[in-house]
């Protein structure tokens, strides 16, 4: 059978007069009612919340500690343990991303840089905050595990030009990752 | 000077005409004042018990900022340790923890309570977009036909008892209307102009659905409405609304007729045509007043915004503002018909008023609030408790149960008075 008939429950006539049931739903949502404003609603404990309901109270309490490892936050560029830059700006971050948010310009390396056989380096890299939707798409697509999506959710702004972030920002903000990528180690 | 001035006012309120304009200029703004602030707090009580009902708080904020002191030049910069060091509590006391908690280190907390206000602020400053492809007179007519109505409504309902004055009769409602039940019905019946139009003159299909719903809507329960009180104006034998409330006010409210001449055999008898009349009419009240389960016309599901979708700014704050003031009428309507209006009850009015007669009037008055504000809880409560009907439901609801039940109630109620007679209890007992 391609098909499961959902059994319709037979009404009786006290619920098609439907007055009792009103009055059973209103006592439900009057419990809840008096539970939140006594601040003993269900699972309040688990949402670690404070005061009436189950919420947080935003701005004074937070989640940071909480985080769960998977959260999705602003996208940021990461250095390897070698101090090198990892993104070689192969751009397709920029390729992949749905919202149009980054926008790569790809460079030379510098001449002092250790690893010359990656050849090429983003000469900047830009993130606009406004536009990207913290999908992860950029974290997945890159090859060189160069950007990830950290666990920062604040992002306010007093001005759009500042929603843009740079390739200084982001390095800043991304730090260092362990773990080597050798391939582009020149002995190698 | 004085004696002046009081010979002057003695002189003008003498005059009738005088007398009777500035008596219901002050009853016309006092009404004003009670319906707009009215409509800001059951706003107010509609997100805050939303938020309770969900187990979230509500919007518990927009306090008033204390940097604004700052702004407005002064140099204090922790006004709250300064108030304690003023009154001689120290910085560590349980007082100074409880302000700290109620964070009136930082603000003037309003419990959300400007919340409202605030976001009708927000709605006036923000861009108002008037599409090309609408009609454009009938499109700006309409928001003005929702709000007017029930404002205009309110002028029938009474707030307190009348009042003997040296100079005067003073009746407490703005207009002592003889046909107070049926203006309401006739100015209320107004307002699905204003939506219709709203739908119709948009020129866009949703809120043209929205709007069609409306009237249909509308005009159904106007029909179940106006017939479920019949029984009570049967009863009351008047459709002047302060008589209806000074009756009450004497013999018992009409859901409890516990003091006065209602207790009596009849008026118990009558207890089961009236319980009807007031389930039927109060499930009227909420289809008229648009709201849910009845908010056919603007249900988002399906129909985006409804006839207000392709309103903006104030426009749409004037159908927001209409729809909370029809609530705020209703339910005046529902306490002045069936829980006394303004009477304290047991009694206690002839009492107060005997002992002094503008402070039966004060509390008359206080009470009437209280009664107005439980009763936008209950609508609150319900909106938060049921789902929205089906529209075949609603109509069926309206056309098929509802209009033959008050037509039964009609003839069960006139067959009781006509065959129970009306002997006090106490009689029976001797």
């Amino acid at each position: 059978m391609s098909y499961i008939p959902v059994k319709r429950p037979k009404f009786s006539l006290l619920d098609k007069v439907y007055v009792v049931e009103l009055v059973k739903g209103l006592c439900i949502t009057f419990k809840h009612l008096a539970l939140s404003l006594l601040g003993k609603s269900r699972g309040k404990k688990d949402f670690n919340g404070n005061g009436v309901g189950v919420c947080m109270q935003f701005p004074e309490q937070r989640w940071d500690a909480h985080l769960p490892s998977y959260y999705r936050g602003a996208p940021v560029l990461v250095r390897g343990e070698d101090g090198r830059e990892r993104c070689v700006s192969c751009q397709l971050c920029e390729f992949i991303c749905p919202a149009r948010a980054i926008k790569v310009t790809p460079g030379a390396v510098s001449a002092d840089s250790p690893c010359q056989k990656q050849e090429k380096a983003p000469a900047e890299f830009e993130i606009d905050m406004l536009r990207c939707i913290y999908c992860g798409m950029c974290q997945e697509a890159c090859p060189e595990q160069a950007i990830f999506l950290s666990k920062e959710y604040l992002i306010t702004l007093t001005d759009r030009s500042k929603a843009i972030r740079n390739k200084e920002t982001l390095y800043k903000l991304g730090g260092t990752r362990k773990g080597l990528v050798n391939k582009w180690n020149q002995y190698k | 000077m004085f004696s002046t001035l009081c010979q002057w006012y003695d002189d003008v309120m003498s005059n009738e005409i005088w007398f009777y304009l500035i008596t219901t200029l002050i009853k016309l703004v006092l009404m004003f004042a009670v319906i707009l602030a009215f409509v800001v707090i059951s706003v107010w009580t509609e997100r805050r018990v939303a938020g309770w009902i969900q187990d979230r708080p509500g919007p518990n904020r927009a306090g008033i900022p204390l940097f604004l002191l700052k702004r407005f030049g002064s140099k204090e910069k922790q006004p709250l340790s300064k108030l304690l060091h003023f009154f001689g509590i120290p910085q560590d006391s349980w007082i100074a923890k409880l302000c700290t908690w109620l964070r009136l280190d930082r603000e003037i907390p309003t419990f959300g309570l400007m919340q409202p206000c605030l976001d009708g602020g927000k709605l006036f400053l923000k861009q108002e977009v008037t599409p090309v492809y609408v009609r454009r007179f009938l499109f700006i007519l309409a928001p003005m036909l929702v709000l007017g109505p029930p404002l205009v409504a309110a002028a029938v309902v009474p707030f307190a008892s009348a009042v003997e004055t040296c100079y005067g009769h003073i009746s407490m409602c703005v207009a002592n209307l003889n046909i107070g039940v049926l203006w309401i019905f006739a100015v209320s019946g107004l307002s699905v102009y204003g939506l219709t139009l709203a739908g119709w003159s948009s020129n866009s299909k949703y809120p043209f659905l929205g709007g069609l719903r409306a009237s249909a809507q509308l005009i159904s329960y106007e029909v179940a409405m106006g017939l479920a009180i019949i029984p009570l104006l049967m009863m009351f034998g008047t459709l002047n609304l302060q008589e209806i409330v000074q009756q009450q006010a004497d013999n018992g409210w009409t859901l409890l007729p516990l003091w006065g001449e209602g207790l009596n055999v009849q008026r118990w008898a009558l207890y089961l045509p009236v319980l009807v009349s007031f389930l039927v009419f109060v499930t009227c009240v909420f289809a008229e007043a648009n709201r849910t389960p009845f908010d056919m016309a603007e249900c988002e599901t399906d129909l985006v915004g409804g006839y207000h979708t392709e309103y903006s700014s104030m426009k749409f704050a004037s159908f927001f503002m209409g729809e909370y003031a029809a609530m705020v009428i209703g339910s005046a309507l529902v306490v002045t018909l069936f829980f006394g209006g303004w009477s304290i009850g047991f009694g206690a009015d002839a009492a107060l008023a005997a002992y002094c007669d503008w402070l039966a009037v004060l509390c008359q008055f206080l009470v009437f609030l209280v009664k107005l504000f439980a009763f936008i809880f209950f609508f609150v409560w319900v909106r938060w408790t049921l789902p929205r009907f089906r529209w075949d439901q609603v109509m069926k609801l309206g056309w098929l149960v509802f209009f033959e039940v008050t037509v039964i109630n009609i003839f069960l109620a006139a067959a009781i008075m006509f065959f129970v007679k009306q002997t006090p209890f106490c009689s029976l007992f001797n």
